[in-house]
Parts: structure tokens; sequence; C-alpha cells
């Protein structure tokens, strides 16, 4: 029995998607293209051989985009009872892969490990826009899920025709579809066999077809492990960075020593002596390719060596937040609400938010090869479709002479939306005329990948007697516009992002700049419950209507035991909370932090999270998304933070920026609430963003002193 | 300058003649096609690098191929019995420890090298050893269950 789905008809969410593309200055390579490759080397077979025709797909719509336009562009039966989906996204540890195969298999009416799912390669798949945003579960497994309930209605529509009998009468079994006799049974093999499947699935796709409901889900809503997990345990699993073409030569890039900094004089003929070592030099583009990367570093080190460079002045980490505020473009925008405070309680603070860095365990990574003027880059990128882009424009290719396969690769974190080691590797393969790898060192991942972007904040909200907030104003320099505005009920509300000039190139992380803003938000929320004299969760619940962001926060003061933990009496124990929420998704944190005033640090001893985000799609998946959330954000709570000085990482080593290992986990208590009335929404984001504020908010219960800064830090 | 270099990996001898400064994993990953073992930072502080080097976790971003002449070196692609995988290798799986799964193989083989220091080692031994992994995906606790499941099945073995 099947009833319309709740995703079917429902509104969009209530938030506005920021075009990511935007976000992140792009590295505008240009490499001219004179010279044409004449490489003979077998393209990388596909997996599958495509039987139907028309997957060519409208490109250059990078955001958003629901490529398919017909079935044939989504789904692949093979005669041999395969089942082949297609998607664009792509998998770096989110669990895109798993959920869109519970999708697929969920409407086609077959067990998961039946179906293959094939995502990010260019020349197959669908443009269904980058990974990020938290889109893949609102936008990408609707998309899916309808084409594949219009492939089962098309088995449905044959096995009626074959039996000449009423739809009604048929049922889906364990993958086949039985007669009412339960004698005669079809399957989608058989369906791949008939004459019309071709017609069929190039026609465009319907818009009205009915989803399984919840209620009679068996593979969405279930713990389905990923599907390549066992490759990833036996080290079987293909990275990008483990992609092996044959006659592949390794390549290194020459990085200026100073942000801007522009190369005035070099000297090539060193390296270019060196045997089997390739150098190729490109205006500012210097690098060099060897069959080993130990050869390869060793012609790098003599490049390096004759290169002479023109720095030019760049601010330093010590100095950011009085540069991004006096490079704020139009200026600091001012309280509009200043007239009306006369006689009110009013708060005012300012927060400082640095740049840190997403540092994925793979750094950027990636192979190329040329073969008759078409390039295949293998890469690990979150915007597959856009790294296309960006390869064609560099160099002046048409878009389908550019092939961009995304291997399942080590995370991203929003951190990978670009292609610049995409076009690094391919500018290398096209003078070596041979296929390249590379592979960005950790220092190179610190210090050239774009950063979460610095801000400061500034908030100033009044009270009334009666302890309601009754104006806010709320301003973050530099960042960005997500979670700036407030869910609270605040009467007057001025919030905004105001850009400034970034000290460091910056771009997308989990959440944007609403790590930031929440952080902000939610410890002011605090200072403004101390100056209302009321308890912060009494505050909260006072200023807020939003029923689903009431749900967590009353679930997390329930388990956590808010209430009695407040009255505890432990000079070395404080507890905080915050709630948020963000891309359709709600959340909220209670932590316990002990404080060692000798030692001068924090501890968290323990995190319960409540996290809301509609029907869950996978249990286990969304769990391991909300741990690995709160212990990431508890880095970026704690310890991380860019330090830089004449256009240089100081800390570019996970030596010297320390990110969370074993003992910083702290006990979890962790609550999922399921909510099978409401879509699905993402889960990679939301679960980071208030964990930061909760810690805080612990340490200024302790201490009485104001935090403004991450990280947190006691004084 | 180029030596020859002979090693037992994953139970067959081998040789490769090349520059013995080049590091192991360098040697593993480009000369003999070993991509199981992951570069993650080129410093020792992450281990997503971590093979066996006669039983022991070491970290092949910074050991030489030099120094693993006439030793015997274990990476993940050599730990389970043919299709039969090796119990940490099991108890990762089963609990869908990892995220993407890149720090994986590193954590897999230093969990194997705490066992073998000490069959019967403690959680607290085995986590003494995995404070030195990093996984940034932050699935520590995932991670953490996992080891566990692996001690109570090495416990089994202990009687």
């Amino acid at each position: 029995m099947k009833t319309k789905s709740p995703a079917n008809g429902m509104p969009r969410p209530d938030y506005e998607e920021p075009n990511y593309d935007e976000l992140v200055r792009r590295v505008d390579y240009d490499f001219g293209l004179n010279r044409r490759s004449f490489v003979q080397i077998l393209g990388a077979g596909l997996l599958i051989a495509i039987s139907l025709p028309a997957l060519a797909q409208e490109s250059g719509r990078r955001t958003g985009s629901q490529g398919a336009r017909n079935l044939a562009a989504r789904i692949h039966l093979g005669e041999d009872g395969s089942i082949t989906v297609l998607a664009g996204k792509v998998e770096g540890g989110q669990g895109a892969r798993t959920e869109l195969l519970q999708a697929a298999a969920e409407e086609l009416g077959v067990p998961a490990d039946l179906v293959q799912m094939i995502l990010g390669d260019t020349s197959m798949v669908p443009d269904d826009g980058g990974t990020y945003g938290s889109g893949t579960t609102p936008r990408t497994v609707p998309v899916v899920r309808r084409a594949a309930a219009v492939a089962r209605d098309f088995l449905v529509q044959f096995a009626c025709a074959q039996w000449q009998v009423e739809r009604g009468t048929v049922e889906m079994r364990d993958g086949k579809i039985f007669d009412a006799t339960g004698k005669q049974s079809l399957t989608y093999a058989d369906l791949a066999k008939s004459n019309d499947a071709a017609k069929l699935f190039e026609q465009a796709m319907p818009s009205d077809i009915q989803l399984a409901a919840v209620k009679d889900w068996k593979v969405l809503g279930t713990p389905v492990l990923r599907p390549n997990a066992r490759d990833i345990v036996i080290g079987a699993h293909q990275y990008p960075s483990d992609i092996t073409r044959p006659g592949m030569l390794y390549g290194k890039i020459l990085r200026a020593p100073a942000y801007d900094a522009k190369l005035a004089v070099i000297d090539l003929a060193p390296a270019k002596a060196m045997k089997d070592v390739v150098v190729v030099q490109d205006d500012q583009f210097v690098g060099v390719a060897a069959p080993n990367s130990s050869i390869a570093e060793g012609a790098l080190a003599a490049v390096s060596s004759m290169a002479k460079w023109t720095a030019t002045p760049q601010p330093s980490s010590r100095e950011i937040y009085d540069y991004l505020r006096q490079n704020a473009e139009g200026g600091v925008p001012p309280n509009p609400y200043a007239d009306e405070l006369a006689g009110a309680k009013v708060v005012r603070q300012t927060y400082n938010v640095p740049y840190i860095q997403h540092a994925p365990l793979e750094p950027r990574a990636a192979v190329a090869e040329w073969s008759d003027g078409k390039l295949t880059v293998w890469t690990g990128s979150q915007n597959p479709f856009g790294v296309r882009s960006e390869l064609a424009r560099a160099f002046h290719l048409s878009e389908d002479r550019v092939r961009v396969v995304i291997p399942d690769f080590g995370a991203g974190f929003g951190g990978k939306h670009t292609g610049e080691c995409a076009m690094e590797a391919a500018r290398l393969a096209q003078a070596a005329d041979k296929p390249v790898s590379l592979r960005w060192t950790r220092e190179e991942e610190f210090t050239w990948a774009y950063f979460r972007p610095a801000a400061v904040i500034e908030a100033e909200a009044s009270l009334d007697a009666s302890g309601k907030i009754t104006t806010w104003h709320f301003i973050n320099i530099n960042a960005d516009a997500s979670g700036v505005d407030t869910p609270y009920s605040v009467g007057k509300k001025n919030c905004r992002h105001v850009a400034s000039k970034p000290a460091l190139r910056h771009g997308s992380y989990r959440g944007l700049g609403a790590t930031g803003n929440h952080f902000a938000r939610e410890v002011f929320m605090d200072e403004l419950a101390a100056a209302a004299n009321a308890d912060p969760l009494e505050f909260r619940l006072a200023h807020l209507e939003n029923p689903r962001l009431q749900a967590v926060l009353e679930k997390v003061a329930k388990e956590f035991d808010w209430k009695g933990r407040v009255k505890k009496k432990d000079a070395n124990l404080a507890a905080g909370l915050a709630c948020g929420m963000e891309k359709g998704s709600f959340v909220a944190a209670a932590a316990e932090v002990e404080i060692d005033r000798q030692k001068n640090s924090l501890k968290v001893r323990h995190v319960c999270q409540a996290f809301e985000c509609g029907k869950i799609l996978n249990p286990a998946n969304l769990l391991a998304q909300v741990q690995g959330g709160i212990i990431m954000g508890l880095g970026a709570a704690l310890r991380e933070e860019m330090q830089f000085e004449d256009g240089k990482i100081l800390n570019a080593s996970f030596r010297k920026y320390p990110v969370p290992r074993f003992s910083d986990a702290p006990e979890l208590d962790i609550h999922l609430l399921d909510r099978p009335d409401l879509p699905s929404a993402g889960a990679g984001e939301t679960p980071i963003m208030v964990i930061a504020p909760a810690i805080a908010n612990a340490v200024f219960r302790a201490t009485g002193k104001s935090v403004t800064a991450m990280p947190v830090r006691l004084a | 300058m180029d030596t020859k270099i002979s090693f037992i990996l994953n139970g067959k001898s081998r040789t490769v003649t090349t520059d013995p400064q080049r590091s192991l994993l360098e040697v593993l990953r480009e000369d003999l096609q070993l991509t199981g073992t992951k570069f993650g930072c080129g410093e020792g502080q992450c281990r997503a690098c971590t093979v066996l080097v006669n039983g022991e976790s070491t970290p092949s971003c910074i050991t030489s191929v030099g120094d693993v002449d006439k030793q015997a070196v274990t990476t993940i692609e050599g730990l389970a019995d043919g299709v039969k995988l090796h119990p940490v290798q099991e108890a990762f799986l089963a609990e869908g420890a990892f995220q993407c799964g890149y720090c994986t193989a590193g954590m897999v083989m230093g969990m194997v090298g705490a066992l073998n220091k000490n069959s019967k080692a403690s959680e607290t031994e085995v986590m003494v050893e995995m404070q030195k992994h990093i996984c940034r995906c932050c699935s520590y606790t995932k991670y953490s269950t996992a080891i566990n499941r692996a001690l109570a099945h090495s416990g089994k073995g202990r009687a």
C-alpha cells in the first residue's frame, strides 16, 4: 500500500541556500593549451556499459541542479539483473552513497545489496549540484526516490501488459513482481530485455509518481552499512590519492614562500638537467613531475633554490580582528535602535572567531591523464561538475572534453569545493605527456587550501523590566550570513553579514559562518540571561516559539538534568547549554566542563546533544555524523586557530595545529529525535554548531567572566 | 645512491633497488602498488601510514625503506587471511567505525600492533597506542566501541 510521501508537495525548506560557488575565491589558472597531448592511453574503462543513450547533461549550472532529464540518466537496468543508479553527489564520509542507495532500493522494491551506485563521474552521472550545504538529503534523495519509483512503475506496467491483468492484482516482493497466483514473476532484468524499455526510459520523467510511505519503508530508515566498507578495512578502496595509471609520474608544485608573493627570478635549468624529470613553467605556475615522489622533491628543491620572490605586506593573526573591522565594506553598521535604548537594560559584546582549517585527513589529490586532447582527472572534490568547469576554463576546452571522476575520498567538511589540485595535475600531465599524480603535502593543505572564514561579530540587545529581549542588533563582519539570523523572538531585529577584506583565502566549512554565528549568539544569550537574572534554559524557552527547536532544547534539558546540575556546588565542574537551527535541522547541547584553575585548562567531560532533522533515513550514519560533529566542533571550540604572519602560516602541521584525538572525546549522550511526519533534512553540518557555545557558557557560569572568542580560553 | 633492499612483505620476500632514504610509505605506494597504507601528514603525527615492522606498529612515512632491510613488513593488504578478516578488521567493519575511512587502515594496524606487543593488553594500554592516530571525521566514539569489540574477541582467546 502506498500513500503520498510526506516529501511530495512539501514547501521548500525555510532557509535560503547560499551560492556556494561564490564563497571561495577560485585559483584562476589559465593554461593556454597551445600544445596538444598525443598520449595514447586507453580511457579509464567505464564501470558499466551504458546501453541507453542520452547521458550527456546540461552543464554550466553548478548549484542545485536536478540534472537527470529522463530515467535513462538516473537508472540503468542491466539485462543480467544488475541495477545501477547514477548520481552527481560524492562520498567523503558523510554517508551520501549509502543513503542514495537506500533511497533507490526502497522505491525499486529491491534489497540494498542489489543496487550499485555510481557517484561523481561527470561522464556518466547527472549534474545534481555539489555535495554541500546539507543538500543531498533534502534534494537528491527525493529525486532518486522519484526516479526509482518511476522504474518500479514501469515494471508494474510491463508485468500487467505481459499477463493482461489489472495493476491492483500484481505485487512486488523481494525485488520481483508476482501475479495474483504467485506463480508467475518478472524482474527488472526482464524489463531491461523488453523492446519498450529503452523508449520508456528516454521519455521525460513523470512528476506525479507515488513514493513509498514511511510506515512501509524496508530499506530507508534502517542502519544500512556503507556498501564499500569492507574494501576500506582491507585497504582495497582506492581514494583519489591511490589512483594509479600506467606510466604515471608524481608531481610537485613550487609554492610561493608567502601569500601573494610573486615569482621574480627563476632558473629551471638545474632541475631540467635531472634524469627523468619534467619541469613546467606557465607564468607563476612552476611544477615538476618525476617517476617517484623523492625524485620530484629533489627537482622541486633544485627549482626552489633558484627562485626569487617579490613579497607584499600581509596582515597577521595578531591584528586580524582589527583588520577585518577596519576593512568592513561600508564600515561597521551602527545599531539602528540606538535611539530606543534609553532606560532599557542594554548588553553589548564583541566576539572574535578565528580562521581555521578543515584539514581532511586525505589532502587534496588528483591524477590527470590526457588522451587525444581529452582530459580525465580523478580527484577528491565535493563539486565534480564545478571542477570540470574549472578544468575546461583553465585549458580552454569544451566541457565535453573533460571528465572528472570522484572516487570516495578522504573527507572534505566543506573544504574541497574547488579544483586547484586537479588543474595542477592536469598541467603537469600535459607537459609530461604522461599521467601525473599530485598529492598535496600536509603543509600545502594547511596553507593553500581555503580556510573557514574568521569573523568579528558585534551583538547588542536590550531587555525590558520583565527580562524580555526588545531589540537585537547582530553583525557578522567577514564570515557569512549562515546562522546570522536569530531563532528567538527578540522584538525588533537587525541581523546582517558585512563583507570585509579577507586576510586569508576563505570558503565553506561545515555550516559556513554558522559555527561562528551560533557561538556568538548563544554565548550572548547567556550574557543576556545573566543580565536578566534568569536561568539560561528558562531564558531561551521564554524567547522561543519554534516547536522543533523547543523540542530539542527541552530534550537536552531533561536528559542532561539541567535543573539538577546547575544546583551542584562543585567549583571545578560547570555546565552550559546552547541550541540552534540551520539547514532545516535542529540541535541543542549541554556540556559539562571540568576546569583546572591551576593548570588554566579545560576538559569537556560530558556532552548531551539532541538532534532532529525530520525523518531519519539511516540512524547509524546519522549517529556517526552527530558524534563526529560534536568532537570536531570541540576541536574548534578549544584549540583550533590559524596563526599567520608575513603571509606565512605558522602552524601548518598537526603538531602545531592539534586536532581532536581519542582522549578528547567526551562521554556522549545523544538523542536523535525521529520525525516520520516531516521531510528529511541533512545532518553533515548542524550537529557541529552548538558545542562551542555550550562549552563557553559553562566557562562563563564557572568564572563569571564573559567568553568572547573561539577557541575558548579560561583567561 | 640506489641500493638493493630485501625484506619480507606480507609474508613474501621482496627486493627493491632504490634510494634507501626514501620513506617506506612512498616505496610501498609508488613502487609496490600497495596503496592501502595512506599518507596523512608525513611527520608521524597522524599515523594514517601505520604498518607493522616485525609485528610492531610503525609510522611508515618517517621510516626509511633502508631501515626495513631484512625485516618483516605487514601492510593492511596482508592482514586478512585470504577472505577471512583479521578480528580487528572484523570489529571495525561490524561497528561501521569510520566515516571517510581514510584513517582506518592505520587505525587497524595500530591496534594490531598494540595486541602484538601484549595480547592481553587492557583497554587503557591499547588506547595509549590509539591516541597517536588522528581521525579527522572524529569518529572516535564508534572507533572506541569497535576497539572494545576487538578486545572482547581477543579476550576470548586468552582464557
